[in-house]
């Protein structure tokens, strides 16, 4: 328990934390101080004077003195005002001066109506313009294609620098020259370079940094209609706030989850969406005979007849798509006859990821809890493009914290400045071991290259020195046997110690070694946390629900057993090679495709059945920590677009089949699940009813403030349509309804009476900083078996050997390019980079190619031409490939290649 | 690019620093002493020698106004516009300065001899209304005495 101190504002006493700055006292507390420079994530600079208090000596003080709030410490006595005349004057007198060289272009500037300085502004009630003079202007920049840049509008508050470079770790951005003329920029004109620069556009308290996806179909927040969601983009799970008008999907928002991302997304999380919005979209059913779109009717009549009881019917399910759409499929063809859908290999490392989770005693740590470790090793994973959150909270797992820095300083945790000047460039430990050189490296201890069979050894020798019984590594080399030693030591040294592996590097043995190092720590009484990264958003509650991959699926489909499959929300393409997935549709009569966008797999299908996309419909994912998080329909879509699980519901009455489902909404179908799998057991325990009212009210998706409900469809008709009826949520579409707030699941925007911005969120939380009111949203599906007698995995492969004309090639992760259906959306095609083979230097040369020039490789008999990138930093005798690189995409990697380029030519 | 001279002045204020960049105040003075100004170009080379991005060396470079990142005439004339230099009218001796150079302040001459900066308080105040050209000081300027400034400053013309 924190120290707790009573101080008196305005002549009354609150209990506060002792220690904590005044403003994040008083803001907690419920309190409004205006201010700039300061965030909660990133603590105090004192640099825009703004949120000045004034404090007294004692209680006969009447003069006392201006202070910085979130400068000043909350100690036992403390006194202050916040309401005296004299300071409030002040801070009249800052807001004036911060708005002398603003252009007040509120109604063109994009942040109009959600902007923390017009917020600010008001209240501190500078009202009156009498300032005269020429103001500064500047030259804006092109920042890359999802930021934009209007500099005029700056206050200097130095949060934008503050976010990318000292909490982001970008390098390619600054503040230039002073005084007057500070500008916040890069060095020239570019994209920004880093992963989490659409940040900047809520970090900015005014409208420098907008976002310029939603500036091509801008609508202003009290415009849009909103519902909270969860990102849909890797394995994380990221709450977000998507916003809708007309239609169309026009933007995502952070939406703050304590436990999981905090303030931030990452860029692909925040401008993949537009794919929602795409040309691609199935809109309509289709179906192989007709060249038009097909009416429901007719669709589900033909459907009804494929899948007639006793018809021999296989489902293949989506780790995109929610548990229920899963769970619905599953129903429909039956346990034996549902297969998850993930590739092989993706099955085969998700059943060892949760075997590891569920039987071990090592906790899967939440995003949170990562940020907080005090030494880390990333075993096999480059988190910055698998998992781009994780990445953020390791380089904050990197800051030492002011205590272990010099207990004499005396510096409290907020003052950042002191902080960072204080530690320097000294860090806690980050080892980082993977087979290319990953981003992390920046801030790491040490790094570590090699082929995944090497990795998974390394990890195997640090589980050995930390405990014996985990078993040793034979013929490792004096440098690695050192370097685990080292790892060890330094592991086995932390209070909170975190091992971080994933599926990326495609080994069985990698993760177990993790396993292996997180469980001997565990032994010695460590409380060692776990942190997988998974490929999708689904894919740890796909693989709690079945086994088979599809290359289970194509086996039964050659065994001859089957009339027809159902594919749900997948590509095959992706899974596994050309040649498999197509010999698999030559042999299936039917298929059915239940998706949202078009793809490889779709084009094939006899029926296609347009798919809700997840701003379209609700539904639960499951993330890399084992947290279920509930999802919620944003808008109301194109007539024939539905949840899958409701297309599979509806196509399971229509054909007759047993076991019929009267599942009328999302609550049925979870409780139904929840009955019938044990892993999902407690999982609606979190969750609000779909009959939940506050007041007798529903929670309405629609500020309070929404134009234009009785104009927006009279083109259609002058008749103000009734808004369509949830019956998955407490939720309306709609803006009538409670006004208050709703529980932390169910917050559809951040907004507070004087708080328009997304600051607002200050008042849903129960301290500034902390958990959500209530509680983080979210359901944990496992906890760590406390006196686990799991045995130490105890397979450890021999040490890598290159192969001369062949190289193992293993795959490279894009922030962009990499996952499925952000690359659909165009802002991120275009950051994505182009085919490649990299390849070290070195090799390069053996194989007589250079940077640049094709090299022709060929993979499981089939040849493909790539050009060569050099990448210094790779072990010899290994290549990568990127991940989700078009032609390639099924390839199941790592495989060896042999290199054709012998002969020079 | 460097040249041998910078690149062992360089060295040698590397040597008394744990870390590169912490050098880069007196990287940006030891080019700008050799050159009269850090270019663009110079800025790339600096940040290169010190492990620095671009951005990170320039936010240093700009924020000091007498770092310049344009190119500067062959003297510079710091003109201080402050307090005790005001009450002493200095705006007679940047009157006279202007209509010698044809040059308003913050401006070159024509034939690259001359830049014209304001200043905010050369720490002379008590020798009031002051001056600095290039490295030396003067107090008490009149018009005279400028006339000698300036004359000194063509002799000593390259
Ligand atoms: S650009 Fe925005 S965040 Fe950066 S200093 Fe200016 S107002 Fe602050
Ligand atoms: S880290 Fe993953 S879940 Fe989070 S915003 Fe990025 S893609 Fe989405
Ligand atoms: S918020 Fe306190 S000085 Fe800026
Ligand atoms: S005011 Fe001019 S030298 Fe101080």
């Amino acid at each position: 328990m924190a120290k707790m101190a009573t101080i008196y504002i305005d002549n009354k006493p609150y209990t506060v934390k002792e220690g904590d700055n005044l403003l994040h006292a008083c803001l907690s507390l419920g309190f409004d101080i205006p201010y700039f420079c300061w965030h909660p994530a990133m603590h105090s600079v004192g640099a825009c004077r703004q949120c000045a208090v004034k404090q007294f000596k004692d209680e006969n003080d009447t003069l006392g003195r201006i202070v910085m709030s979130c400068m000043t410490p909350a100690v036992e006595g403390t006194r202050i005002s916040i309401d005296d005349e004299e300071v409030r004057a002040f801070r009249k007198s800052i807001i004036e001066f911060l708005m002398t060289n603003h252009p007040h272009d509120c109604p063109v500037c994009d942040e109009g109506g959600e902007c923390h300085l017009q917020d600010m502004t008001v209240m501190t009630g500078h009202s009156y313009r009498r300032f005269r003079f020429k103001k500064r202007t500047y030259r804006n920049q092109y920042l890359g294609p999802f930021v934009n840049h209007e500099m005029n509008r700056c206050i200097q508050c130095y949060r934008c620098v503050r976010f990318y470079r000292d909490y982001a770790g970008g390098r390619d951005f600054g503040a230039f020259a002073s005084h007057h003329h500070v500008y916040f920029g890069r060095h020239k004109e570019g994209a920004l370079e880093n992963e989490f620069s659409g940040n900047l556009v809520e970090i900015c308290p005014t409208g420098v940094f907008t976002d310029k996806t939603f500036k091509r179909h801008y609508t202003r927040k009290w415009d849009l209609q909103t519902a909270p969601s969860v990102c849909v983009h890797c394995g994380l799970g990221c709450n977000t706030i998507p916003g809708e008008r007309y239609g169309l999907l026009r933007r995502i928002q952070n939406r703050y989850n304590g436990a999981v991302n905090g303030y931030f997304l990452c860029d692909r999380g925040r401008f993949g969406y537009e794919f929602v919005n795409a040309e691609r979209r199935i809109r309509q059913p289709l179906m192989k005979r007709s060249s038009l779109p097909v009416p429901r009717e007719e669709v589900m009549q033909h459907l009804s007849r494929l899948i007639y009881f006793g018809a021999r019917v296989i489902g293949i399910g989506s780790p995109r798509a929610s548990l229920e759409g899963n769970f619905a499929l599953r129903s429909l063809v039956g346990e034996d006859h549902f297969y998850t859908g993930v590739s092989a290999m993706d099955a085969r490392l998700l059943e060892k990821i949760i075997m590891v989770l569920a039987k071990g005693p090592a906790r899967s740590s939440s995003l949170a809890e990562a940020g907080a470790a005090d030494a880390v090793f990333v075993l096999g994973e480059d988190v910055t493009n698998s998992a781009p959150l994780l990445a953020l909270s390791l380089r904050q797992s990197v800051r030492l914290k002011p205590m272990e820095i010099d207990k004499r300083l005396h510096i409290p945790e907020w003052d950042d400045s002191a902080v960072r000047n204080a530690a320097q460039q000294e860090k806690r430990p980050l080892f980082v071991a993977t087979p290319y050189r990953t981003k992390l490296e920046e801030v790491s201890t040490q790094a570590y290259h090699a082929a995944p069979d090497d990795l998974a050894r390394l990890g195997f020798a640090v589980a050995h020195e930390l405990d014996n019984r985990s078993p040793a590594v034979k013929g490792l080399p004096k440098k690695l046997h050192t370097l685990a030693e080292g790892i060890a030591r330094v592991l086995s040294q932390a209070e909170h110690p975190l091992i971080v592996s994933g599926t990326g590097c495609g080994s069985e043995a990698v993760l177990e070694s993790a396993a292996n190092v997180a469980w001997a720590l565990c032994r010695k009484n460590r409380s060692a946390d776990l942190c997988f990264a998974v490929p999708e958003c689904n894919s740890l509650g796909l693989a709690l629900m079945g086994e088979g991959s599809v290359s289970d699926a194509f086996k039964a489909v050659h065994d001859g057993a089957v009339d027809t499959a159902i594919i749900l929300e997948n590509d095959l393409y992706l899974r596994a090679e050309t040649e498999d997935v197509n010999s698999f549709f030559d042999k299936v009569r039917n298929v059915i495709v239940i998706d949202h966008s078009v793809t490889g797999t779709a084009s094939k299908a006899d029926v296609v059945v347009p798919a809700a996309a997840f701003a379209e419909g609700d539904g639960t994912l499951v993330n890399n920590e084992g947290r279920a998080q509930r999802f919620y329909q944003v808008f109301v879509p194109d007539r024939d677009i539905e949840e899958s699980w409701r297309w599979l519901r509806d196509i399971m009455a229509a054909s007759g089949r047993p076991g019929l489902k009267h599942w009328t909404g999302l609550d049925d179908i979870v409780q139904a699940m929840s009955n019938s799998i044990k892993a999902f057991k407690n999982i609606a325990e979190s969750n609000v009813p779909a009959g939940y009212r506050i007041t007798g009210q529903h929670i309405p998706r629609q500020p309070h403030r929404y134009s234009g409900r009785t104009a927006m469809h009279a083109n259609i008709s002058v008749v103000e349509p009734k808004p369509p009826e949830d019956k998955d949520s407490p939720l309306s579409f709609s803006m009538e309804g409670f006004s208050g707030q709703p529980p932390a699941g169910l917050i559809p925007r951040f907004w507070a009476p004087g708080w328009n911005s997304v600051q607002a969120l200050n008042k849903f939380q129960s301290e500034v900083g902390g958990p959500l009111t209530g509680g983080d949203p979210g359901q944990r599906l496992f906890e760590p078996v406390q006196e686990s007698t799991v045995s130490y995995f105890d397979e450890v492969p021999g040490a890598f050997s290159p192969r001369e004309n062949e190289l193992l090639l293993v795959r490279v992760y894009h922030i962009f390019g990499s996952e499925e259906l952000s690359a659909m959306s165009p802002c991120i095609a275009e950051s994505a980079p182009g085919p490649y083979i990299g390849l070290k230097p070195e090799d390069a040369e053996l194989f007589q190619v250079s940077e640049g020039r094709d090299v022709r490789i060929s993979i499981n008999d089939k040849e493909y031409s790539l050009p060569v990138k050099y990448l210094p930093e790779l072990p010899s005798g290994v290549g990568v490939l990127p991940a989700g690189l078009r032609g390639l995409e099924g390839l199941e990697l790592p495989a060896w290649g042999r290199i054709n380029n012998q002969a020079k030519g | 690019m460097f040249t041998e001279k910078e690149k062992k002045e360089l060295e040698k204020e590397l040597s008394h620093y744990d870390y590169k960049r912490a050098a880069c105040i007196e990287a940006l003075k030891i080019v700008q002493r050799n050159r009269g100004w850090v270019s663009d170009d110079s800025i790339l080379d600096i940040a290169e020698f010190l492990e620095m991005t671009p951005d990170e060396l320039d936010g240093v470079a700009t924020f000091y106004n007498l770092i310049f990142r344009r190119q500067v005439g062959s003297h510079v004339i710091l003109i201080c516009d402050s307090i005790s230099c005001w009450v002493m009218r200095y705006e007679d001796i940047l009157g006279y300065l202007q209509e010698r150079l044809g040059i308003r302040p913050g401006e070159t001459t024509a034939d690259g001899k001359f830049t014209l900066l304001p200043v905010p308080c050369l720490g002379a105040c008590d020798g009031a209304p002051a001056i600095m050209v290039d490295e030396t000081l003067y107090i008490n300027v009149n018009r005279a005495l400028l006339d000698d400034i300036l004359c000194a400053c063509d002799r000593r013309q390259p």
